[in-house]
């Protein structure tokens, strides 16, 4: 008899069952409720699939933001009026009407500025356009030829504004493709034809190319006329609301932005550079707070798609407590037979862990079919990164631990007696 | 092998005490067969239960093996629950989703065995149990005296010294529960300690010691006589197989 009872302390038992024999036993036990396991992993699934799909959609219209602002030209300096200060009271920033087209002029021919490749000076005013019978409400933007340059723009018909149509104010225009497609009709030519702006009729000499994007970015829902014309003819006005200046390269923007903002300060009489009445912007510090205003937006949405997951939590915590109940007898004899309580907490743990894990798993792939679909559908670039998907596998499986460890622990805290006496 | 001395369990439920053992003391020695009787409500369920390590007594020591339960941690009565005591219930208590085979690996698994050897000590003891062709059979697919015999197998599956039987013929036809006493003997014969509860006169007949328990209390115990009492030392040098 002796021999039979070679036995160690406690802690030498190698108890706890491989993982690969508890996942099985625990896919097993999974298996016997098809219906409500579903059920419990969709609340995951949809909480990680909202998250992925929210977040990456968010991470799109931030990338789509960058792109467009990158294709205005990375070496790009804009100056734009200060705000207004009159009597004491300060205006909206851009307000002012301190710029001209001769402070523009300065920048280009002056000896002091080395650093600067091309300025152009724009007047940009909103007006109805009328071509026929069509009408649109467009911007209209008065430029001078160096806009074409500064801004790549490239024409799919016709030509740019050139320095004699400035130096005559002739009347002339170059339409963007939105602008064709509504006064003209998509795909038409409407070079050689005229349209109307505050009653002054204009020639159309050419069209440029889409250069994509939408809303307050949108560069093809436009009309661009000479400078001279636009604040002459057509507006009255002797400012222009930005200049438009292209370093050399990328190297030398910080010197182009001294030297362009000691010229205007000196053209402008102004002594302290704290009084400057404009300021100049590079686009990096567009794309920054575009992109923060986008991050906020994505931030937001991850938010509202954790809320989600967790109600998808909570699923799974309610029905392991069923199951735990359910499971009464089951776990009073596990335990009478040698089960001790961390061998139930792993048992019901791994159970609720393959539920969310699974769940995540499908998550992933819904989220990430329902960003592409919306992505190519609202026509932004489709991106997934890769720490969305980790983090999203990493809190289904810490929603599973999580929500599952008081229904473990229940489990693991029953007396084997009631247990087994429990119908 | 097993020391109890003035055990009680009391039960408060709110304001009423309920005495279901009061002042139990006996010695079973390795290698007895032992049948405690009792009407119902005796406390013999509960006594059961304490000699399982299922529940602690609230007064008095119990000695398994030379270890005093009461003194141990959750995991280590877990640990004896293991590897000392092979519990069979009068409703079998198998997993119903489980096959024969995975049923009786159970223990193994949380007394871990490889699980090479938990395939091949759970068909080696479904064989002997006469089983050998229903391994992959889930409870439901076989007889009550088929599952009493799982049962039996996974009891034995850490070839524990002693064995709880609570009314295992409870729910078995005659013949089925005479097979199954059978069963017990042989595996008495082979050195097990065998402590079974039940109400059946015919059979406790099967043991070689009765305890009578009323009212929470030894009324008779006739081990004292027994010519397989106290320092008999059957089978002591010859573990059971």
């Amino acid at each position: 008899m002796e021999i039979m009872l070679r036995e160690g302390p406690a802690t030498e038992r190698v108890a706890t069952m491989d993982l690969i024999e508890s996942v099985l036993t625990a896919l097993e036990a999974l298996m016997l409720n098809k219906m409500r396991t579903a059920l419990a992993s969709l609340g995951i699934v949809i909480g990680i699939g909202a998250v992925i799909a929210l977040v990456s959609l968010g991470q799109s219209s931030q990338k789509a933001v960058e792109m467009q602002i990158q294709s205005l030209g990375s070496n790009l300096l804009t100056v734009m009026p200060g705000s207004p200060m009159t009597r004491g009271v300060r205006g909206a920033a851009g307000a002012a009407t301190s710029l001209t087209y001769e402070d523009a002029q300065a920048i280009e021919t002056s000896g002091q500025v080395t650093s600067v490749a091309s300025v152009s000076a724009e007047l940009s005013q909103r007006a109805q356009v009328v071509a026929g019978r069509n009408n649109t409400n467009t911007q209209v933007l008065g430029t001078t030829p160096a806009y074409a340059e500064v801004r790549k723009l490239s024409l799919t018909s016709g030509r740019y504004i050139s320095q004699p149509d400035v130096d005559s104010m002739a009347r002339v225009a170059v339409v963007g493709p939105e602008v064709v497609s509504v006064l003209f009709g998509e795909g038409a030519d409407p070079v050689g034809q005229t349209l109307r702006i505050n009653g002054i009729a204009l020639r159309i000499i050419g069209v440029t190319a889409s250069k994509g994007g939408s809303g307050f970015m949108n560069q093809d829902d436009i009309v661009f006329v000479p400078l001279t014309t636009a604040q002459k003819l057509l507006f009255g006005l002797n400012h222009v609301t930005s200049i438009s200046v292209a370093a050399k390269s990328q190297d030398v923007m910080e010197q182009a932005r001294t030297e362009v903002g000691y010229l205007l300060l000196s053209r402008h009489k102004l002594t302290d550079p704290a009084q400057a009445d404009f300021n100049i912007m590079s686009q990096e510090d567009v794309l920054g707070a575009a992109s923060q205003v986008t991050g906020t937006f994505t931030a937001l949405l991850a938010g509202i798609a954790m809320i989600s997951l967790l109600v998808g939590g909570i699923g799974i915590m309610n029905i392991m407590l069923v199951t735990v109940v359910e499971r009464t007898r089951e776990i009073g004899l596990r335990k009478s037979l040698g089960a001790r309580k961390k061998d139930i907490i792993a048992q019901f743990l791994i159970e609720s862990s393959i539920l969310t894990g699974v769940g995540g798993i499908l998550g992933i792939a819904a989220g990430i079919s329902t960003a592409f679909v919306t992505s190519k559908f609202m026509n932004l670039p489709f991106s997934v990164s890769l720490w969305v998907v980790l983090l999203s596998i990493g809190v289904s499986c810490g929603v599973g631990m999580i929500f599952g460890l008081y229904p473990a622990k229940k489990a693991a805290d029953l007396s084997p007696i009631e247990a087994l006496r429990f119908e | 092998m097993i020391e109890v001395e003035h055990i009680s369990k009391i039960y408060r439920n709110d304001h009423v005490e309920t005495v279901a053992l009061a002042d139990v003391s006996f010695r079973i020695e390795r290698g007895e067969f032992v049948a405690v009787m009792g009407p119902s409500g005796s406390g013999k369920s509960t006594l059961m239960h304490i000699l399982g390590c299922l529940d602690t007594p609230t007064a008095g020591t119990y000695v398994l093996d030379g270890k005093e339960v009461g003194r141990l941690t959750d995991d280590e009565q877990a640990l004896i629950r293991n590897k000392k005591i092979g519990f069979v219930f009068q409703s079998y208590n198998l997993l119903p989703r489980l096959t024969a085979l995975r049923n009786v690996m159970l223990p193994m698994s949380y007394g871990g065995i490889p699980k090479a050897e938990r395939i091949k000590r759970a068909k080696e003891l479904l064989d002997r149990l006469g089983l050998g062709d229903r391994l992959g059979h889930k409870p439901s697919q076989l007889s009550g005296g088929q599952q009493q015999r799982v049962a039996i197998a996974r009891a034995l599956a850490m070839n524990p010294p002693v064995i709880l039987a609570d009314e295992p013929t409870g729910n078995l036809a005659t013949a089925q529960g005479e097979r199954i006493m059978a069963i017990f003997r042989e595996l008495n014969n082979q050195g097990h300690t065998i402590v079974m509860i039940t109400h059946e006169q015919h059979i406790a007949a099967y043991a070689e010691r009765i305890i009578y328990i009323r009212d929470g209390r030894i009324a008779a115990d006739d081990g004292n006589h027994a010519p397989r009492g106290a320092g008999d030392g059957k089978g002591g040098d010859d573990g059971p197989d």
